[in-house]
């Protein structure tokens, strides 16, 4: 309130000291909107300082980072660090373990949203329907820490799984221990957490189709099935051509939490990703400038994704993001 | 009538998956809960499945005998509702500004958090940056990084170009100015989209453990997630060495699952619709 009024009494002056100019300056529109403008500083600032000034930072990435003299007065290192980098097997392990992990989300992972939603548009019993629905979506509300203890406690060699297996007479399944086994847990977990609430968008979708289009198919004959083929994936088709570029796009980026809570040392050779990759050599041990180098090839090979899968996507006719 | 009997079979298909996947979604959950209230003879017998074998609350006696467990919960809860406060404010006050379409550079300010939303500076510059504004081991080091989510942000500013422009026409006869017409009208008529908005932040506030990793090593500001990752991971560990053979390693470890999972669980069923309605209005418009 006390901005309000000192705007109103700022224009008021201002009016009063020089008269209209005729040319509208940039302080003309600051004294029109003033308040809006000030409202707008706080996000602004709040944009700089987390996320432009961090931008700044990486050049930390092509410079031999010293804690001492700070971002701007370290030394540059005519690429060192990237050759470094680039010369590491390791690297190139945690890029391929970051495309293989996200490749599986995507190859697993997509569609299982898509025909969990297609099969709940199915179930005529609404109380059923809106139960299942909110249990469904549970998995997705809690942290991978917990999502990680629970995968532990039910999977690992005394867990409920591989007690069951062993009543059965089988043996039991690494899932946790085998990297192979490993790698299918990961992305069979990802589904589980994600798949419930994947559906919302596309349900969302699907009661946006037009109910006469069903109509008329039903007196033409057509049964359940060919009305989902031809009337309900059409009408969700835009949505899962973005939800695909998004997911595309995103092929590089790898959250931290999920990976970082179902590895183990046993399995790093195939659940290092990069994200925890640059937690472990940035900020554990310090190496700063090579932690900021992989996060910087990280960041630039996503864009070029996400803007080549646009575009590819608009080429197509569809709509892209953008 | 086989068209029918063909329809009724479809019904009961899809049903019956769905009661699996239910099943799928529910049964981890019974069995950390059976885990939490057995003995940890039972467990290490592989006796426990779905409900629980020498029912005992050992383990959450340790929970919440500890204390530590208690403070972490209070202390995450104090910094969640500091979080959604300020973000929320922060995302009201870019939001309505960025609505105005007569106002000089509100397509480039748009642009400026668009792009980071596609691009970012990374763990590292990001890790730098808090280490530099020396919020390292503070509570801000969780809140002011992620202060504003330029996705939510949007989600917001669609819902307020929803709003009639005559409203606050009508507002601007009576001579409001615009923080007056934001307070006064806009906000009173956006509730759904606020709360939606709150929970979003809150959600992500409460589950998020990367940055509490990274940021804070002082274990009085352990969020909730980081002290249950401790307890996960080091109990183990922990009885091992403990001369107290009887510690319900297992137990403890699912007892304290289900300590954090709970208040999830138990706000969860009331807030449902809020979020899904909030995911509904951010696929409108992106």
């Amino acid at each position: 309130m006390q901005a309000a009024k000192n705007s109103v009494a700022l224009e008021k002056k201002d009016v009063v000291q020089e008269p209209v100019q005729k040319k509208k300056g940039l302080f003309y529109y600051i004294r029109m909107d003033f308040v809006l403008y000030l409202m707008l500083l706080i996000p602004v600032l709040y944009i700089v300082v987390f996320k432009y000034v961090p931008m700044y930072g990486i050049q930390i990435a092509f410079k031999d980072y010293n804690i001492f003299q700070g971002v701007s007065l370290s030394p540059w290192n005519d690429f060192a660090t990237f050759k470094q980098i680039f010369s590491s097997p390791q690297f190139y392990q945690v890029v391929r373990n970051t495309l293989v992990l996200n490749g599986l989300d995507l190859i697993v992972g997509f569609p299982a949203p898509i025909i969990l939603a297609i099969l709940i548009n199915e179930l005529v019993w609404n109380k059923f329907k809106k139960i299942s629905q909110t249990i469904l979506y549970l998995p997705h509300f809690l942290s991978w820490v917990i999502i990680g203890g629970i995968v532990t406690q039910l999977l690992s060699p005394t867990g409920m799984f591989n007690s069951l297996l062993s009543h059965l007479g089988s043996e039991s399944v690494p899932f946790l221990t085998n990297k192979y086994a490993w790698v299918a847990t990961y992305s069979l977990v990802g589904v589980w957490q994600n798949a419930g609430w994947g559906t919302i968008l596309y349900l969302a979708a699907m009661t946006g189709i037009d109910r006469q289009l069903y109509e008329a198919a039903d007196s033409d004959g057509a049964g359940r099935f060919r009305k989902i083929w031809h009337i309900t994936l059409p009408g969700i088709r835009p949505t899962i051509v973005i939800l695909l570029i998004l997911q595309i796009g995103n092929l590089m980026a790898i959250n931290f939490d999920r990976p970082f809570n179902l590895q183990n040392n046993l399995v790093m050779d195939f659940g290092d990703v990069i994200s925890t990759y640059v937690y472990r050599v940035g900020i554990q041990s310090a190496n700063f400038s090579v932690g900021a180098a992989v996060g910087l090839f990280q960041s630039v090979i996503c864009l070029i994704f996400l803007l080549s899968s646009n575009f590819i996507t608009r080429k197509l006719g569809e709509n892209g993001i953008w | 009538m086989s068209h029918t009997l063909k329809n009724r079979l479809v019904d009961f298909t899809a049903a019956f998956v769905i009661l699996i996947a239910v099943f799928i979604c529910l049964v981890p959950f019974l069995y950390i809960l059976s885990e939490s209230l057995s003995s940890n003879k039972a467990i290490i017998s592989q006796a426990v499945t779905i409900y629980p074998i020498d029912f005992n609350l050992e383990a959450y006696k340790v929970v919440f005998g500890d204390g530590g467990m208690l403070y972490s919960l209070a202390y995450t809860v104090i910094l969640t509702i500091v979080f959604v406060l300020l973000a929320l404010t922060v995302t009201i006050l870019a939001a309505y500004p960025l609505t105005k379409k007569r106002l000089k550079g509100r397509n480039a300010l748009l642009l400026v958090m668009l792009f980071t939303m596609y691009f970012s500076g990374g763990l590292i510059p990001d890790y730098l940056n808090v280490k530099n504004l020396s919020l390292l081991n503070t509570p801000w080091a969780l809140i002011l990084p992620g202060m504003m989510s330029v996705y939510y942000m949007i989600i917001l500013k669609s819902f307020f170009q929803s709003i009639p422009d005559s409203l606050e026409e009508a507002a601007r006869l009576d001579g409001c100015n615009d923080l007056q017409i934001l307070l006064k009208v806009v906000l009173p008529l956006s509730k759904p989209a606020l709360a939606t908005i709150s929970l979003l932040y809150a959600v992500y506030r409460w589950n998020y453990f990367q940055d509490a990793l990274f940021y804070i090593t002082d274990e009085h500001l352990y969020t909730i997630q980081l002290k249950l990752y401790n307890v996960i991971n080091i109990s183990q560990q922990m009885s091992g060495e403990n001369v107290n053979v009887n510690l319900p390693s297992e137990a403890l470890k699912s007892a304290s699952i289900m300590f954090g999972t709970v208040p999830i669980l138990l706000v969860y069923p009331w807030l449902q619709k809020y979020f899904v309605s909030g995911i509904m209005i951010g696929a409108v418009k992106g």
